[in-house]
């Protein structure tokens, strides 16, 4: 049986990141403006003292004994595991056994903690390691050792696109529900701090070396972070044997490609421009239905102009209220996207919009200023989430209170 | 200037290029040689691995970078300064 | 008929390139997964594919591989010990790929990248045609682009709604098999 218009429900929500260790810190955190950033401690790295950063605030050890896996295995999977537990223990599906379960996650960086440590060994003395060993600490890996600790089998996949990485593994749940394959899909994404990821990112000169200012007019880059977020998406038929019954949907989402250059957005933003009318489109929605815009807004020169300028096409001039959450969690990569997802679920269920840090000076070729406080007590219907990857590949996803 | 061309070519890898087809004064980004934002972080890499010049304020790539002889000209003045 | 042992990688990768004619400057400055999708593609889009018939939208672009960026991150990390290469980390995402034939071509459709341990038929075929079912996409390039130190595989498939004289059905076995063939 194939039904693309049935709803597809989010049961449960999980999360760490810089600002928290689950759901309810990372809430507090954001209801309270303390944002994630600060003095590298975890990541051993010569750019240390000079570019902050949003990491998780427990060591491997400690990440090792919440998620109950042995800390040598990587960061990534760690985290990765951490938030999935949480997602799948709030969704509380009792019967989950019975069930046709699947695990789609999302990373950019994979075991690459791990393999750093394995090249300062092999750079030294290449008779100590082969490259096969490398292998078992790439992407696919970890999907599979969290899946296993999950015990999930049914339907286990990786997927790579860069930062739009996770919201991609959302809305491929959402079809693998419409079209019967799976009952329960565990979606988002993980991604831990590395040299490799750091490294890259400054010889790119996107990295601020204060705290990140997006959407401001002097902005100066992004800050690097880490973390995992994953939402327990399931179908309406699942939804309505459980005791909580959800009451949030994935209605809308969609993916285009930006092709304009392996890295920089397009100056009109016409991948971000496709992917939000596309995912409006798929919801049956209009741009004036939206309450709020939780921005891919990493804090550099070429995305914000990018997407803002996308959203002034397709929104002017009703402009919801809009915000970047990376301003706490930092840019999380393929993270990101299920960081934000849970974000979006939080802003639906409270009625609450998150501020946009560190806003001073808005930028002058946008006619629309992101939200500088956190607005409580609104009606929030209909929440869009971006997320742009380099590689040209723009998602938006649309989260909506029924 | 046609030794600075030839580093260019073998740091961009534009291997159909050969260093008598730039111009001493043609624009090297967008309408001139095409080349884009991560070309201008490579000739950074450049500047510092063959003249230990470090241009840290990308802000002043454009200028820098505009074509062949501005290029030159500002190695020129960082060794000098360097002497 | 991309599956050669020697030369090595990258000469081989100009040799086709050379072989073709084809007129890409940029194709100099991509690694070795970028160039091996990208004359995959141009090979198999060379012949009797009509890209004004669609819109850039209703193209997308669907792979999949085993070692993601892998031969590129080992590359770039190296460089990281002297001055690190800010053109080679671009490429230390296996789905830049995508992002190089979607330049070249246009194309603006769905697009995903997929890690898995060898070529997963059913999954690209199921992946694919829910798309094209659904008018999501009306074209749509997929398969395997996989790239290993000496070791690499390409393998695309172009999927169109209407027939064409030189076209199979797009199910798993056909996929199956034209992948085999490729691994001799």
């Amino acid at each position: 049986m194939l039904n693309n218009n049935a709803p597809v429900f989010i049961a449960g929500t999980g999360i760490i990141s810089a600002i928290g260790n689950n759901v309810a810190e990372c809430l507090d955190a954001l209801e309270n403006g303390r944002a994630g950033m600060g003095q590298m401690r975890y990541l051993h790295s010569a750019h240390g003292n000079r570019l902050p950063v949003a990491e998780v605030k427990l060591g491997d050890e400690e990440l090792a004994q919440l998620a109950g896996l042995p800390k040598i295995k990587s960061r990534t999977a760690l985290l990765s595991l951490v938030a999935a537990k949480e997602a799948l223990a709030t969704a509380g599906i009792e019967n989950i056994k019975d069930l046709r379960t699947g695990f789609i996650s999302a990373t950019s960086v994979g075991g690459m903690d791990k393999t750093e440590n394995f090249f300062t060994e092999f750079l030294s003395d290449n008779s100590k390691g082969k490259l096969r060993d490398v292998i078992n600490h790439e992407c696919g890996s970890v999907t599979e050792l969290v899946a296993d600790a999950l015990h999930i089998k049914d339907y286990i996949t990786t997927i790579s696109t860069a930062c739009s990485s996770s919201a991609n593994a959302i809305f491929l749940g959402a079809r693998l529900i419409r079209n019967n394959i799976v009952d329960v899909v565990v979606a988002g994404g993980t991604d831990s701090m590395t040299r490799f990821t750091l490294n890259g990112f400054n010889t790119l000169m996107i990295v601020d070396e204060q705290f990140c200012q997006p959407f401001d007019q002097n902005r100066r880059g992004l800050n690097l972070g880490e973390g995992a977020g994953y939402v327990v998406l399931v179908s309406d038929k699942v939804a309505a044997t459980l005791k909580n019954k959800p009451t949030i949907i994935l209605s809308g989402y969609c993916n285009a490609n930006d092709a304009y250059h392996q890295t920089a957005s397009s100056p009109d933003g016409i991948g971000s421009y496709l992917a939000m009318s596309g995912a409006l489109q798929k919801a049956g929605l209009k741009p004036e239905d939206i309450d709020y815009i939780n921005l891919h807004g990493t804090g550099t020169q070429n995305n914000d102009i990018a997407e803002g300028t996308a959203i002034k096409r397709l929104f002017d001039p009703h402009y919801p209220k809009m915000s970047s959450t990376k301003t706490f969690t930092g840019h999380t990569l393929a993270a990101s996207g299920g960081i934000e997802a849970v974000f979006a679920v939080l802003a639906l269920q409270h009625g609450i919009i998150f501020p946009n840090l560190r806003l001073e000076t808005p930028m002058v070729d946008l006619p629309f200023v992101p939200e500088r406080a956190l607005v409580k007590n609104v009606e929030v219907k209909h929440v869009l989430s971006n997320s742009f990857g380099f590689g040209g590949n723009c998602s938006s996803l649309i989260f909506s209170k029924i | 200037m046609s030794d600075l061309k030839t580093q260019i070519i073998a740091q961009l890898n534009l291997q159909d290029t050969k260093p008598e087809d730039i111009g001493d004064d043609q624009p090297l980004f967008v309408e001139g040689l095409g080349l884009d934002s991560i070309d201008a972080l490579e000739l950074i890499v450049l500047l510092q691995q063959q003249y230990k010049i470090k241009l840290s304020n990308a802000e002043d790539g454009p200028r820098v970078f505009k074509t062949v002889r501005t290029m030159a000209e500002y190695i020129t003045d960082h060794q000098a300064q360097h002497a | 008929m991309f599956e050669e042992k020697e030369p090595e990688l990258p000469e081989f990768l100009v040799a086709i390139y050379r072989h073709f004619e084809l007129q890409y400057p940029k194709f100099h400055k991509m690694d070795n997964l970028s160039k091996l999708g990208w004359l995959a593609n141009e090979i198999l889009l060379q012949n009797g594919f009509d890209k004004e018939k669609y819109k850039p939208e209703d193209v997308g672009i669907v792979l999949s591989n085993a070692n993601a960026s892998l031969d590129t991150d080992i590359k770039y990390y190296e460089t990281t010990n002297t001055m690190a290469s800010p053109a080679l980390f671009v490429y230390t995402l296996p789905n830049i790929v995508i992002g190089e034939m979607a330049i070249r071509h246009h194309f603006k459709g769905e697009n995903a990248f997929f890690i898995f341990e060898c070529f997963d038929a059913g999954f690209i075929e199921q992946y694919v045609s829910n798309m094209i079912n659904n008018n999501i996409l009306q074209c749509c390039i997929c398969g395997w682009v996989d790239v290993l130190d000496k070791n690499y595989n390409a393998t695309l498939f172009l999927i169109e709604q209407e027939k064409s004289a030189n076209s199979v059905n797009f199910t798993k076995e056909n996929l199956t098999k034209i992948h085999q063939l490729q691994n001799g």
